[in-house]
């Protein structure tokens, strides 16, 4: 097998890594739901996925085209109603790790997935919140994956949808949110965690053959590096296996060629 | 009581222009024939209420629909920007379009509130965000008992709720299953429940707990096969992720949006008359 990966594949294998074995972890679409079934597939098989269309403990074999799709609901432990899913199970505090994706995120991890430009005349009209609010505020912890580059790590966010550690220092806490925030940014650059007491996200970890100069060139801010900063390990044999064949069959399911989203 | 009528009927008799409106369903069951038939009869002014507008909103607003727009996440899922909703949003086309924009958990907690009979849900929800900055409707309140702040919200409470399910018998008692949404506490917030299923039966022999809504809570109930196509139904068919993705296609210019509705809904009787169009042309994707 080729070993050689392409920087989403680190992305993704990094991201899964930091999935434990036995969390609870209310998964959005795409790339969190990616990681969080490799993590399944890998190291943590008792992971338990949540998604917010009501799934608990899914074990999907391919992955999921929408936040719905039939194989969650046929492969999990049991399927709850929304309101209940954000009731009891997210606010209820039963919610280990939130792992979201962003179309936008500044120094402090907040995100935007709501517009770009101005709310009432936007320049792009993006999705919105969905779960990823209340999921950013009541999850434990929340884990990040995003592709870095200079428009989604900007230095002023155009709105906040979802809150990472607000103005940094103690303001997320002093809003009075219930979880922790996030530990960790995951992208296809490197992986950032937030400063213990500034919570500004500082560059912890750098992947296999990406230059310091390239990760400052992508992001929008002044970024800092750790002083302790080491290189990701490369994803390893059984790792890129089963992401692969996880997109293979993904792929071969929703009838597209080539590579799934 | 819940009759049994067509969906023609239904929707003539029980939606009226101006009304505010929840078609829900959370990527399953997608009450997508229900949606084709408001575009028919050309219902105007519409409120809209939906957590995830999806392509069943992008068809309605796209239509020139809807006046409001209440909802938690305007995406294709799993495939990009809903350009419909977009274009309201972005340029007012083909009409300008007032947002009620909230967090999933929020519709939740107010179809909950709704059905409830209560006037606003309670959250932990919104500190720090940009939310309640642009939306006054989201506002807070301070727990008598502990001091905390919390989000308030205002019910949800529509004119009429449209949803799709399996199965209802002979007397309009309805059965779903499988992911279930917000469809129980959007048809008890709501004054009138329009159900769609896919197959009427002498008898749901459905297992206590069930999700079952008593017949008494239904106003009108439609034999809509495939109703909820390209969406799903648990049970009977897949999600059709192939018209989902040709969607983006369809729908990104508005002459090309235009002519498939004019085509698909306008020139069509009903909704098996959409269905034969579709199979016929193999479903547009078909020449991606």
């Amino acid at each position: 097998m080729n070993l050689a990966c392409s920087a989403d594949e680190m992305m993704t294998v990094a991201a899964a890594r930091m999935l434990r074995d036995g969390a609870v972890c209310f998964v959005g679409i795409g790339l969190p739901s990616t990681a969080a079934n490799l993590a399944r597939l890998t190291h943590a098989p008792n992971a338990v996925l949540v998604y917010e269309s009501g799934p608990i403990g899914a074990k999907p074999t391919v992955l999921p085209l929408s936040i719905g799709d039939g194989t969650l609901a046929e492969t999990a432990e049991t399927v709850v109603s929304t309101p209940e899913i954000f009731r009891y199970w997210l606010q209820g505090g039963r919610i280990d790790v939130g792992f979201l994706g962003a179309a936008q995120l500044d120094r402090f991890a907040n995100l935007n997935t709501t517009v770009i430009g101005p709310y009432e005349k936007p320049k792009v009209r993006l999705p919105g919140a969905g779960g990823a609010s209340e999921i950013s505020s009541s999850a434990k912890e929340v884990l990040i994956i995003v592709k870095q580059t200079p428009r989604t790590f900007v230095e002023k966010l155009d709105f906040i949808t979802s809150v990472g550690f607000l103005n940094g220092g103690d303001s997320r806490q002093r809003a009075g949110l219930s979880g922790n925030g996030p530990t960790a940014v995951i992208s296809d650059l490197c992986i950032l965690r937030p400063n213990p007491q500034s919570h500004e996200l500082e560059v912890t970890s750098i992947h296999p053959g990406v230059s310091r100069e390239t990760i400052i060139a992508s992001t929008g801010w002044t970024i800092c590096f750790a002083e302790t900063c080491h290189e990701t390990p490369a994803p390893d044999a059984t790792e890129l296996e089963t992401l692969r064949d996880l997109k293979k069959r993904t792929a071969a399911a929703h009838g597209i060629h080539g590579e799934a989203a | 009581m819940a009759e049994w009528v067509t969906l023609r009927e239904a929707i003539a008799t029980h939606v009226h222009d101006g009304d505010t409106v929840a078609l829900e369903g959370f990527t399953h069951l997608i009450p997508f024939a229900a949606g084709h038939e408001l575009i028919r009869q050309r219902r105007r002014n519409l409120s809209l209420v939906r957590m995830t507008p999806d392509l069943i909103y992008d068809q309605l607003i796209g239509a020139g629909c809807a006046a409001k727009l209440t909802f938690s996440w305007g995406g294709n899922p799993g495939v990009g920007s809903l350009h419909r909703f977009r274009d309201a949003v972005e340029n007012s086309w083909p009409r300008p379009i007032e947002l009620d924009e909230r967090s999933h958990s929020d519709l939740a907690n107010a179809y909950v509130a709704g059905a409830s009979n209560l006037p606003f849900a309670v959250l932990r929800g919104y500190a720090g965000s940009d939310y309640p900055r642009v939306n006054d409707k989201i506002r807070s309140i301070i727990c008598p008992f502990t001091g905390e702040v919390l989000a308030a919200t205002p019910a949800v409470r529509p004119d009429v709720t449209v949803i799709h399910a399996q199965k209802a018998d002979w007397h309009g008692n309805v059965l779903l299953w499988g992911i279930l949404g917000v469809q129980k506490e959007a048809v008890l917030a709501a004054k009138r429940a329009i159900v769609t299923v896919e197959e009427r039966v002498r008898s749901l022999d459905a297992p206590p707990n069930a999700c079952i809504l008593p017949n008494w809570v239904v106003t009108a109930v439609c034999e809509a096969p495939r109703g909820a196509t390209p969406s799903y139904a648990h049970g009977y068919y897949e999600r059709d992720n192939i018209f989902y993705r040709a969607w983006d296609r369809i729908s990104r210019e508005r002459g090309c949006f235009d002519g498939w509705v004019d085509q698909h809904i306008l020139q069509t009787e009903d909704f098996a008359g959409y269905l034969r169009l579709q199979d016929e042309s193999g479903v547009q994707a078909g020449s991606r």
